[in-house]
């Protein structure tokens, strides 16, 4: 028989919209239960750059957009500091960048009323030291970074505190079953044991991203039209600038550097596909946005770069944005299915990672008014508290921790990172998701392991076996879960491979092949 | 103070110092041939101390290396081993492992099949030749014999628990103990510590009361490889001799034993033997005049030259630095040497890492005539007085071939042949 689960809300889709929506219902009273095809961050929420918009990279072209960033960054900054560094952020224009579009940049952040402080060269050269001799024009603006896992651990962690709202990871959505234009129940798969699961809710609520498109359809809904647009980015291996630096002229490849932690992120490119499952960043993508980046700050040529990874941004199609996803709206919709013939779907699409607030509001409001709440929206005045076990991510702490505590019998499993073993055993104990089934790639989800210069050649190893020594796998189990790790790893890694990470990539295939054999290793129903 | 000068002659020298660079100078003190062995040491810190030959091919593990390499020369015949007759490999073989056992170090005589050597996450290495220290652990795997294998609080990256998931189903009658290391206070531990503790007759002792506590009537007790870092074999058999068991090394992840024994070995023996030996000083520049070459080393202290009537470059890939990987091409370091390699950097990794079939990047490097020495871009050797041996050279793959112990022994061993037929020409 099909285990039943009931709820008052499902929510599909994990990300920080997902979670957002999860956190404001939660503060209504409203009881959700969240899931995920995979885990949390899957998608582009955890594949972008943590920048949180002032709005000045929309200010020229999209004045609404522009100011809801403003608004939306104002409020998070506020309310949820523990996510957010605060490092301000800098507009340059570089020889050959058109004058013009530099002049009148003020006044369109006028206009969505962001602030703008025209810079001196010597202002900005000694604010960024890194920038290009070739800058020719300067702004200041108020740019901030946004941990985005420590976001949505944060938005699972405080829903699941307030009314026992709760979140199951690796369930797929095999689809729904409608009667009286209400679904009734969503059907899932626990991809982990193949488990077949009903869930029953009032209200169903669509925030999976760039497979929105997928899931309303499920639904028989036609009414959502998304356009898949790939970013491509690549992470340094140390901090290269204090604050956001930002190229000043219309969006394209390598026209930004964001700071995240002890590293920075250069992004973006943008490329249209069709299908949003199976990406990984290209040789070409990184050459591109490198060989831009080094026109605003030339030290990036001789950077040396750990890692690559690419997110899709799900674009509501609208005229002209066919072809082209950086001329696509960056706004979100709100889709209520009602002349799809549905009364208890919502599907929310588009938007981004500065908005996500705004986005789960809007959501909020309209499942809470079907469902005969009246209690408001709360998400714009109750600070996100923080909470315990949803830390591990913030870089430095594990090691500040640790240090504190002094214990030296507390292992240190990743040396790069400087996480000990009790991290790791509170995440298996207490984070959001980790109550069963445990894997190194969701340890490294929840943690810095694997973050740090050697991106897990080593950490790999001593983690797995640390979960053996635990129990936690009783047959090669680990094993393949350290090769899909360490497999997944690399589909970023390729692409940065050259000058000193290449030693490294080397040692890495000796410890992973010759030292422990990975390459060889066997599912039960593999050939040998 | 003032900058140190030196000036050395010699017929031999050797640029590198991992296993092909011991290999060849080895190989040339057995036929009385000057050496001076430079540079720093490679990768050895990172081996298993296992010697492979050829253990992997696409088709899987290979139990007969001899028809492996066979077979090899049919769809690899540009691989270095390929280049060379199997009597010539197990010559080298021979007299590297007995050169290795009467230094210090047993191996086990190379052989017609491979042995399945043991790993820490419980999988195998097919390879030709054991530390004498690890060999009972292979016996005991083969016939299934009862075992108990322990681990150390504080030694990451070693479970006892991890071992025997993995080879459950091969080798069932294993059990795990965990336990201290006497003596050692708590926190994190590593194996060279205890190698060097274990020197200590009185902590061998308390370490063997330990394991006769532990054991349950295994007859095999399998140890992480930390017997020992100077006399191993010693250690070994006293510890054998205290138990009354058969007592056997598993390799462990870097910073690992084996490899540092081997390193202290080669630098503590060599030189007794005839080696002059300059593993502090980097080789900076290298000219080949017409009669002679001329290297020029420097250090934090002093610089050296070294006048020698012929050269082996055997200073490994990337992590070793023979290779140098720009965004734009691969290079050689040393002597801008032609490289052998993919198109562009599109080509050097697979999307796949695990991809059975390896990286084209590994495949790279240095190509050879049959005396081995370096070609250039049209197929002339570079010079008649350079060599070139081991994991710098092109058309291999020895990380997934299990073949790199292979390929710097038979290596060294034709390129200090081929040396030895033009000094005495």
């Amino acid at each position: 028989m099909i285990r039943t689960v009931e709820t008052q809300v499902l929510i599909i889709g994990a990300g920080v919209t997902g979670t957002g929506i999860m956190r404001d219902l939660a503060l209504r009273g409203i009881k959700c239960l969240l899931i995920d095809r995979q885990d949390l961050n899957a998608g582009a929420s955890g594949g972008n750059h943590g920048l949180l918009h002032s709005g000045g990279r929309y200010a020229s072209s999209d004045t609404e957009t522009a100011a809801e960033c403003r608004h939306e960054s104002d409020l998070l900054k506020r309310l949820a500091p523990q996510c957010i560094d605060d490092c301000g952020g800098m507009f340059v224009a570089v020889d050959g960048d058109d004058p013009e579009f530099a002049e009148n940049f003020p006044e369109a952040c006028a206009k969505a009323g962001i602030e703008c402080e025209s810079l001196s060269i010597a202002e900005a050269k000694s604010r960024e030291p890194q920038l290009s001799d070739k800058v020719f024009a300067a702004y200041a603006i108020p740019d901030a970074t946004v941990d985005p896992f420590r976001l949505t651990l944060e938005n699972v962690n405080h829903s699941m505190q307030l009314n026992g709202s709760s979140f199951m990871p690796h369930m797929q959505l095999t689809g729904f079953e409608v009667a009286q234009g209400m679904i009734k129940y969503a059907n899932v798969l626990d991809t982990r044991n193949n488990e077949s699961i009903r869930i029953a809710a009032e209200q169903f609520v669509n925030a999976a991203g760039c497979w929105a498109m997928n899931i309303a359809q499920m639904a028989g809904c036609d009414d959502v039209s998304l356009v898949y647009s790939k970013g491509t980015l690549i992470v340094s291996n140390t901090r290269i600038t204090s604050g956001v630096v930002n190229r000043l002229r219309p969006p394209g490849d390598g026209d930004i550097l964001v700071p995240g932690g002890t590293v920075s992120l250069l992004g973006t490119s943008s490329l249209t596909i069709d299908d949003p499952d199976n990406i990984h960043p290209s040789i070409d993508e990184v050459d591109r946005i490198l060989s831009e980046g080094e026109a605003m700050l030339p030290v990036l040529g001789s950077s040396r770069f750990i890692r690559a990874f690419c997110g899709v941004r799900p674009l509501i199609r609208s005229a002209g944005s066919a072809s082209d996803g950086r001329k696509a709206s960056r706004g979100f919709s709100l889709f209520d299915h009602e002349d799809q013939g549905l009364g208890n779907f919502v599907t929310i699409a588009g938007g981004k990672l500065t908005t996500f607030r705004l986005m789960a509001e809007k959501t909020g409001d309209l499942v809470a008014a079907r469902l005969g709440n009246d209690k408001g929206c709360q998400t714009a005045t109750v600070p996100l508290p923080s909470g315990g076990v949803v830390h591990w991510s913030e870089p430095g702490l594990a090691a500040r921790n640790w240090c504190k505590k002094a214990d030296p019998s507390d292992l240190i499993l990743c040396e790069c990172e400087m996480v000990p073993q009790s991290s790791v055993d509170e995440i298996l104990l207490q984070a959001p998701g980790a109550e069963d089934h445990m894997s190194l790639k969701a340890i490294a989800l929840r943690s810095r392991i694997g973050k740090g210069a050697c991106q897990g050649a080593f950490c790999s190893m001593r983690v797995t076996s640390y979960l053996y020594d635990r129990g936690v796998y009783e047959d090669n189990e680990g094993m393949l879960m350290m090769r899909d790790f360490v497999n997944e790893r690399f589909k970023g890694i390729r692409p940065v491979l050259w000058d000193r990470q290449i030693p490294q990539m080397e040692l890495a295939e000796t410890l992973h092949c010759g030292m422990t054999g990975l390459d060889l290793v066997n599912k039960k129903d593999e050939p040998s | 103070m003032k900058r140190g000068y030196r000036h050395i002659k010699t017929r031999l020298a050797v640029i590198g110092a991992g296993i092909a660079g011991f290999a060849a100078s080895i190989f040339a003190l057995e036929k009385a041939i000057p050496v001076v062995q430079l540079g720093h040491t490679g990768a050895i810190a990172y081996t298993t101390g296992y010697l492979d030959l050829f253990g992997v091919s696409e088709a899987g593990i290979i139990d007969d290396p001899w028809a492996g390499l066979e077979q090899l020369r049919r769809t690899e015949p540009e691989h270095p081993l390929s280049r060379l007759a199997n009597e010539d490999i197990l010559t080298a073989f021979e007299i590297f492992t007995t050169v290795l056992s009467k230094m210090g170090i047993g191996y086990t005589v190379p052989g017609s099949e491979n042995l399945h050597g043991l790993l820490p996450a419980g999988l195998i290495k097919p390879t030709l030749s054991v530390p004498a220290t690890m060999l009972s652990g292979i016996k005991a795997m083969r016939r299934n014999e009862k075992t108990l294998i322990i681990d150390f609080e504080g030694l990451a990256g070693f479970s006892a628990l991890e071992f025997k998931a993995n080879f459950a189903g091969k080798w069932d009658q294993i059990s795990t103990h965990k336990m201290s290391f006497p003596g050692l206070p708590s926190g994190q531990a590593y194996a060279e510590t205890m190698a060097r503790a274990i020197e200590v007759a009185d902590t061998r002792q308390q370490l063997a009361e330990k394991i006769i506590q532990a054991v349950n009537g295994e007859k095999y007790v399998g140890l992480p490889a930390m017997l020992g870092m100077h006399e191993p074999d010693e250690v070994h058999a006293d510890l054998e001799r205290l138990t009354g068991l058969e007592i056997f090394e598993i390799p462990t992840i870097p910073p690992a034993v084996p490899g540092i024994r081997l390193r202290e070995m080669f630098e503590r023996v060599l030189p007794a033997r005839g080696l002059v030996l300059e593993p502090q000083l980097k080789v900076k520049h290298v000219d080949f005049a017409d009669q002679k070459v001329h290297l020029f080393l420097s250090g934090p202290l002093e610089d050296l030259e070294v006048e020698a009537e012929t050269v082996i470059l055997a200073t490994g890939r990337f992590l070793s630095g023979g290779l140098n990987a720009g965004r734009n091409g691969l290079d050689e370091n040393l002597l801008d040497l032609h490289v052998s390699q993919p198109p562009t950097r599109n080509d050097w990794y697979r999307l796949d890492y695990m991809d059975r079939r390896g990286h084209a990047i590994n495949r790279a490097g240095i190509e050879t005539d049959i005396d081995m020495r370096p070609l250039d871009v049209n197929g002339r050797p570079y010079s008649d007085r350079l060599f070139a041996a081991g994991a710098i050279l092109a058309h291999q793959d020895w990380v997934r071939q299990r073949c790199g112990a292979g390929l710097a022994i038979a290596t060294a061993y034709q390129a200090v042949e081929a040396a030895g037929r033009f000094l005495h020409g």
